[in-house]
């Protein structure tokens, strides 16, 4: 919608955006409109941007919420959520499958070993996750630095 | 004083937002280890409770952080843990994206960018593993994940129907 309908960044700019708040931390929806609303107007843009986001979203999850508050007891309920929480947990394993074809697909290099570290810090050891950052974040990177 | 559950709930998530490479998924792992082993503020179930009702939400998933303060806290604690999530990740991202583009081809920014792709992927995998042992106590709901899995990953079917499917039969009380 961005780019056909209304014209406002072409494709690669898109693309240049979507990739910085790809890989930003944080939730990569909410950097890609801080990120396309500054390019608009600045930090008003930005807070317009996200404000148009994250509103209706937020006043919608506070309704569920409270009912979750309200009914959470009920069996019913609670056997259709875990239902879609085991499917939710299939799409992300088909995100990581996806996310690691070309990864594990290039010849054998650091990526995959980087990934299995990271899995295994967090899955495995329960490490918490600004440890497991620190320490693997700059190795992967100074890793990606070297090959080039 | 100290049992105001606001300040940990603040401090935590704004943490947590600056080390989330690779989004909400990225951060699951984390905030199951916060809420419910070291603060236990839920129970695993509320936690993989809280998870489903984000996927089926609109918007972003990392709206999870709103549902987990309001069971924390209310409404004050649905702010207050938003504002923590979002917060300093959304001032990073402002002054980064002003900064970027005069970096286009520069060595290092090559460099973090392909970096942190296989630290978020093995993030994500721990997302899912975390969840899975919340979540799939049995064999049909091991078996709900992986048909969906395998689904997704063969086709651009919408999430939504996948969802409707898992609810459907997890009422069905094989679960």
């Amino acid at each position: 919608m961005i780019v056909d309908q209304r014209g406002w960044m072409t494709a690669e700019e898109f693309n240049e955006a979507f990739a910085l708040s790809q890989f930003l931390p944080g939730p990569n929806v909410v950097n890609f409109s801080v990120v396309f609303g500054s390019r608009f107007g600045g930090a008003a843009g930005a807070a317009v941007a996200l404000a148009g986001l994250m509103g209706p979203p937020l006043i919608i999850v506070t309704v569920l919420a409270f009912l979750y508050a309200q009914f959470g007891d009920i069996e019913m309920l609670g056997r259709i959520l875990a239902g879609i929480t085991s499917a939710a947990v299939g799409l992300l394993i088909a995100v990581v499958a996806k996310m690691a074809a070309p990864l594990f697909r290039k010849r054998w290099d650091w990526a995959p070993l980087i990934a299995i570290a990271a899995f295994v810090g967090v899955a495995i050891m329960q490490w918490p996750l600004p440890l497991v950052f620190v320490v693997l974040a700059p190795i992967s990177i100074g890793l990606a630095w070297i090959k080039r | 004083m100290n049992d105001n559950p606001l300040i940990p709930l603040f401090g935590y998530f704004a943490m947590l937002s600056l080390f989330a490479v690779g989004g909400a998924n990225a951060a699951i792992p984390e905030m199951h280890r916060i809420a419910v082993d070291v603060m236990h503020w839920m129970s695993d179930r509320q936690f993989a409770d809280s998870f489903a009702i984000a996927q089926i939400s609109p918007g972003p998933n990392i709206i999870i952080v709103t549902l987990i303060g309001y069971h924390v806290a209310g409404l004050a604690g649905a702010a207050v843990a938003t504002v923590a999530m979002c917060g300093p990740t959304c001032v990073f991202a402002f002054l980064v994206a002003r900064t970027w583009d005069h970096f286009k081809e520069a060595r290092w920014r090559i460099a973090i960018q392909a970096g942190l792709v296989p630290v978020s992927l093995g993030l994500i995998g721990a997302s899912a593993f975390v969840l899975a042992r919340s979540a799939d106590h049995n064999i049909y709901a091991a078996l709900i994940t992986a048909v969906t899995a395998i689904v997704a990953f063969a086709t651009r079917i919408n999430p939504l129907w996948l969802f409707a499917a898992g609810g459907i039969l997890g009422l069905s009380g094989w679960l």
